[in-house]
């Protein structure tokens, strides 16, 4: 008897020291979104999105150009982004199945996932920026693309493993070749995956910061010219928080509340395809 | 006797150093179905691979004898594209593609290159019917294949199988993951596919061999023990081994 209470009283002090723990985790969580949610919707306008940044100190204007330049950003990486990452996951999966290097690549890739995104910054700041001369948005986009390679490459490949061998087998014997098996039957079965690794290698390079100052850097003026200097809406955000006006600090709001926004809306949808393709077979 | 489909000579056959097969030769009658049974690990699912060359796609795997079929060896044919479209093969548990029940069956038509969609759609409905698919079937074809039951599905890959006209049909325990109502099914089935093509199955059910096939081969630990017509290997087998697998003394 006293030996059951014991362990009643040590389940009731494990519970209550992991729900306490799990409250302190959600509270900064909780209070980071609704602070940026509460202070960032006031800043939201239609002149937040058809402007351009006013002149400091002048009220009004908005944030056109970041909008622009990352949206244009964010689309060049994930078209440079998404093919090799794909390919690089299916080699993996596929062609190099059970050999020694795929697995060293894999950790590799791994490592790459949470690899400083500043010093990707600096990587394309050396081999991009330097020899053409000038920040530019090419660069901003290469920098986000390898960010993003490494985590397509480990959700394709891990989907892909998923798909049943025998799948693959079947098709063999019917006399397909390998890369027909692959385009046919492989993809086709793994295609939310696969999306929805995109999704989520997107949402997750929006919101990078620190690789964009070393390479499409920032522009006050809207420019459809990848060649040129790239407002975003992070470095912005960077920018104009740490500035001296007030009006500054409500554009920077109002982008953290569209950038926080996008992201969340992202993964709910990328968790909503998983579940839905999952949890209903 | 029966014109012979496929002759197996002097087969053994190796994982790495591992000699799991053993000098196998043996026959495969035309229009008739051959069952391979033995205990677990015997060698039967390894040897039905040499037939369309599925070991292939492994490293580290040798062949050794012949398997001749059309006057030539199987183990040495290069075009394998070829080569399985006329040894076609069913798996444990049904392999339906990410498609529709349509696409399924007309899939190893495209790889053929047939393109002209009459001639497709004929093939399909005749391969559907031939797998006792087709009144179930005819209303969705449009449908995605993993709507389908279990039964439904091995029957659906049987189709497809069907649909490229292959000389020989494997079946590697192709109703194991089936209830008996489906497993009665494809029973059936089995039985009328050599009036169109051969068949060779492995069956881990010795009954499911008795009731459905000719010729039965006994497989012990990577050799051919005993094989012979099917009611001989049932009712009045020659070696000791057989006899006492078949009475369920050892398995």
């Amino acid at each position: 008897m006293n030996l059951v209470k014991k362990r009643k009283v040590k389940n009731i002090i494990a519970l209550s020291v992991s729900v306490f723990a799990a409250i302190i985790g959600l509270f900064w969580l909780v209070f980071i979104l609704s602070s940026v949610l509460v202070k960032g919707i006031s800043s939201i306008n239609l002149s937040l999105f058809l402007n351009d940044p006013a002149p400091p100190g002048i009220p009004g204007g908005g944030l056109r150009c970041a909008f622009v330049g990352q949206a244009i950003i964010t689309v060049i990486a994930t078209v440079i982004g998404v093919p090799i990452g794909i390919f690089g996951g299916t080699f993996l999966a596929e062609y190099g199945r059970n050999k020694k290097y795929t697995a060293v690549i894999s950790s590799l890739a791994d490592m790459m996932t949470s690899f400083p995104s500043i010093v990707v910054g600096v990587f394309v700041y050396t081999i991009m920026v330097r020899p053409m001369g000038h920040f530019n948005g090419y660069a901003g986009a290469v920098a986000l693309a390898i960010i993003m390679i490494p985590i397509i490459v480990r959700t394709t490949e891990e989907t892909l493993k998923l798909i049943p061998w025998e799948v693959r087998e079947a098709a063999f014997a019917l006399g397909a070749p390998y890369y027909k098996v692959i385009k046919d039957i492989v993809y086709r079965s793994a295609i939310t995956g696969l999306f929805t690794g995109i999704l989520l290698a997107v949402a997750r390079v929006a919101v990078e910061t620190a690789p964009l100052l070393f390479t499409s850097f920032n522009n006050s003026f809207l420019t459809l010219n990848p060649n040129q200097p790239m407002p975003s809406l992070t470095v912005t955000i960077y920018q104009y928080a740490m500035g001296p006006y007030k009006e500054w600090h409500k554009l920077a709001w109002g982008a953290s509340f569209v950038i926080v926004l996008f992201v969340l809306v992202l993964s709910i949808l990328g968790r909503w395809i998983i579940s839905k393709r999952y949890g209903s077979e | 006797m029966n014109e012979i489909l496929i002759e197996v000579r002097n087969l053994s056959f190796y994982y790495g150093e591992n000699r799991v097969l053993k000098d196998i030769s043996m026959g495969v009658s035309k229009n008739m179905v051959t069952a391979l049974i033995g205990p677990s690990g015997c060698g039967k699912t390894t040897f039905l691979r040499c037939f369309n060359r599925m070991h292939d796609l492994y490293k580290g795997n040798r062949y050794e004898g012949e398997i001749i079929y059309n006057g030539e060896n199987i183990l040495r044919a290069h075009d394998l594209i070829k080569l399985r479209s006329k040894i076609g093969m069913v798996f444990q548990r049904p392999t339906p593609f990410p498609m529709s029940i349509f696409d399924n069956v007309a899939y190893g038509l495209k790889l053929k290159g047939i393109k002209k969609r009459s001639e497709i759609e004929a093939i399909v409905e005749k391969s559907l019917m031939e797998a006792a698919l087709w009144d179930e079937v005819k209303d969705k074809l449009n449908s995605p294949a993993t709507s389908l039951s279990g039964g439904q599905q091995q029957r659906l890959v049987i189709a497809r199988t069907l649909a490229v006209e292959p000389d020989i049909i494997l079946f590697d325990e192709p109703t194991s993951a089936l209830d008996p109502i489906a497993t009665s099914k494809i029973e059936d089935l089995i039985k009328h596919l050599k009036d169109i093509t051969t068949v060779l199955i492995v069956t881990h059910n010795m009954q499911q061999a008795a009731r459905i096939s000719e010729y039965t081969a006994f497989m012990f630990r990577g050799e051919l023990i005993e094989f012979d017509k099917t009611e001989n290997i049932f009712t009045n087998p020659k070696e000791e081994l057989t006899e006492k697998y078949i009475t369920g003394r050892f398995g």
